[in-house]
């Protein structure tokens, strides 16, 4: 039996029994001037996952964030977050959504809970419930200990804190970080990792973008790879790895002479190279054979295949 | 966690201004004025008693009446309106262009349901409140300078109010029109400055030459200035009602532009 295809998506269940995407653009474009910043994008973030947005600076990944909010409003394409149309009931996804931005714009002279205070209230959590709220965040965010600390005085770490707690204080369905990790020491974004592996293992959505290709390996479900503002690669972070770079990679370092005739040499086999500082890694090691490897020779280091190589791969050596 | 179904069950209501909106926008003003309030509420009396002082003393030994009334009084009058000038568009100005460009508050809570138009809207009638009680402050101390004020006195908050919003919405404007916070002296020395002098509040604008009677005429503060003197004395007159539509006119017309030019700034 064929059901008849709704004229819209619904918005409860679909025909094939899956929940609706909690974010969903098709066709968007995003223009600044001369500089196309987003150009037609099409992205459906399952409800329930964590998604990364991966691509090299200036790829379009904080444009579309600033779309998902309606503080960008596209020149084409549709956005719906949450089942509403963006940027027409905007105002409703912001309701339903947190969102965790790239640069701290943290109220400095006021104190880590009167920052929350504020938006306790902008999110609408009725009186009764915005001191529990609040203390609910900031034991999610570690700072528990600090409530009455101006956040002029909090490290670098707390203050990215205490911006998750902000973003959560309603309970939102699905959370917006961009760069969530960017600039902190190891230590802070492993922490980071762990909040926000938390939040996702709760059930909220985590859309976050991301450079850090580390990052989107340890947290997300699947990633969309952005370049100039279009995904070109879609998938799991391992079906990734898997699909462009293979399992394994051999990186041969030596002289700019030697390290151009490896290149030669395996992309004439139709084997993927990229150039890894001082070496040139050959991807899908894997499949070569033995007279393919003596032609290498023998000075290659295997290791395993990675994003990063994914990401070099289909986003260029170079950045522009 | 709530899972994105419940995004459906409830529904925030959307209303064009929402209370939640300026609930959140007040209580960050009002988290801010616990730390600047002592100073402010000093400045705010000191300065008019160091205008009554230097102006009514000083002055006021050459010129006993001004505008049919004592030189002292029309002084205390007068620094009601630019009390009610300076603690609207600066605070404005200088917040509005901060939290704009360094502090980035606006895109905070620009992604918290929030529109610019409710931004404008919370922030000016802080501003505008804030104002139309410290605007009262020169009549305080005017009280220890021998000002008899009638109990139409009570109605000044009204008028300062009504005034500050316009200039208050003003400050906004020009906080999100500039392109650096250095084209604020245009801002302060093109209009503000001569806003405040040519307004009847140091000297009764009638004894201007004609064509600055006229510019007068185009300066909010110099309406403000008449109905806070009429009010001050209960001693209203027919062009009243003239003063205070002007007064409204003006706040209306600059809540035009600053939500049009501010969320021409923050919306891209």
């Amino acid at each position: 039996m064929v059901l008849p295809r709704p004229v819209r998506p619904a918005r409860t269940d679909r025909p094939d029994g899956q929940a609706p995407p909690a974010v969903a653009l098709r066709g968007v474009v995003k223009r600044f001037g001369a500089l196309t910043a987003v150009a037609g994008l099409d992205l459906e973030v399952p409800a329930g996952s964590c998604f990364g947005l991966l691509g090299p600076n200036g790829a379009g990944k904080s444009t579309t964030m600033r779309l998902l909010t309606a503080q960008a409003i596209a020149d084409a394409g549709t956005i719906e977050v949450l089942g509403f149309a963006v940027p027409r009931e905007g105002k409703r996804a912001r309701a339903a959504m947190g969102v965790v931005p790239q640069q701290d714009d943290l109220d400095e002279e006021l104190t880590v809970r009167e920052n929350l205070e504020i938006f306790a209230r902008l999110y609408r959590l009725p009186r009764p419930e915005r001191a529990a709220a609040i203390d609910r965040v900031l034991e999610i965010a570690h700072l528990a200990d600090r409530p009455a600390t101006r956040v002029d005085d909090l490290s670098g770490g707390m203050r990215r804190r205490l911006l998750i707690a902000r973003a959560l204080v309603h309970r939102p369905a699905l959370l917006l970080m961009d760069e969530p990790t960017v600039g902190l020491d190891p230590q802070v974004r492993a922490e980071l990792w762990g909040l926000i592996a938390g939040l996702r293992a709760a059930g909220t959505t985590v859309l976050m973008s991301t450079h850090y290709i580390e990052e989107a390996e340890r947290l997300a479900d699947a990633c969309a790879l952005v370049s100039h503002g279009r995904v070109i690669a879609l998938g799991g972070p391992a079906e990734l790895v898997a699909e462009h770079a293979g399992e394994r990679v051999v990186e041969h370092y030596g002289p700019p002479d030697r390290l151009a005739a490896v290149e030669r040499t395996a992309r004439a086999a139709g084997l993927p190279t990229r150039r890894t500082g001082p070496s040139v890694s050959v991807l899908k090691a894997e499949t070569i054979g033995p007279a393919l490897a003596a032609e290498l020779g023998p000075d290659g280091v295997a290791r395993a295949a990675n994003l990063e190589d994914v990401f070099v791969l289909l986003t260029g050596e170079r950045v522009d | 966690m709530s899972t994105a179904g419940t995004a459906r069950d409830r529904p925030a209501p959307l209303r064009r201004f929402e209370p939640a909106a300026f609930a959140g926008v007040w209580r960050h003003e009002i988290a801010l004025f616990k730390r600047y309030y002592r100073p402010q509420t000093f400045a705010s009396m000191a300065e008019p008693t160091f205008f009554l002082l230097a102006f009514g003393y000083g002055f006021g030994s050459l010129v006993a009446m001004a505008g049919g009334m004592r030189y002292l009084d029309f002084v205390a009058t007068g620094v009601v309106g630019t009390a009610a000038l300076f603690t609207s568009v600066f605070p404005a100005m200088f917040s509005g262009y901060s939290r704009r460009v360094y502090q980035h508050t606006y895109d905070a809570f620009l992604a918290a349901p929030v529109d610019v138009h409710e931004l404008v809207a919370g922030e000016a009638l802080w501003i505008a409140g804030k104002a139309a009680l410290y605007s009262c402050t020169p009549v305080v101390v005017g009280l220890f300078f021998g000002l008899r004020p009638s109990p139409w006195v009570l109605l000044v908050p009204l008028v300062t109010f009504l005034s500050a919003a316009g200039f208050g919405l003003f400050g906004t404007w020009a906080a999100a029109a500039v392109p650096s916070i250095n084209s604020f002296d245009y801002v302060i020395t093109g209009v503000v400055t001569p806003a405040f002098l040519v307004a009847g509040t140091f000297f009764p604008a009638s004894g201007l030459p004609g064509w600055a009677r006229y510019l007068a005429q185009a300066n909010p503060l110099y309406h403000c200035v008449e109905l806070v003197r009429h009010a001050a004395f209960g001693a209203w007159r027919p062009p009243d009602a003239w003063h205070a539509a002007a007064l409204a006119l003006f706040a209306a017309w600059m809540w035009t532009i600053a939500v049009r030019r501010l969320r021409r700034r923050l919306i891209d």
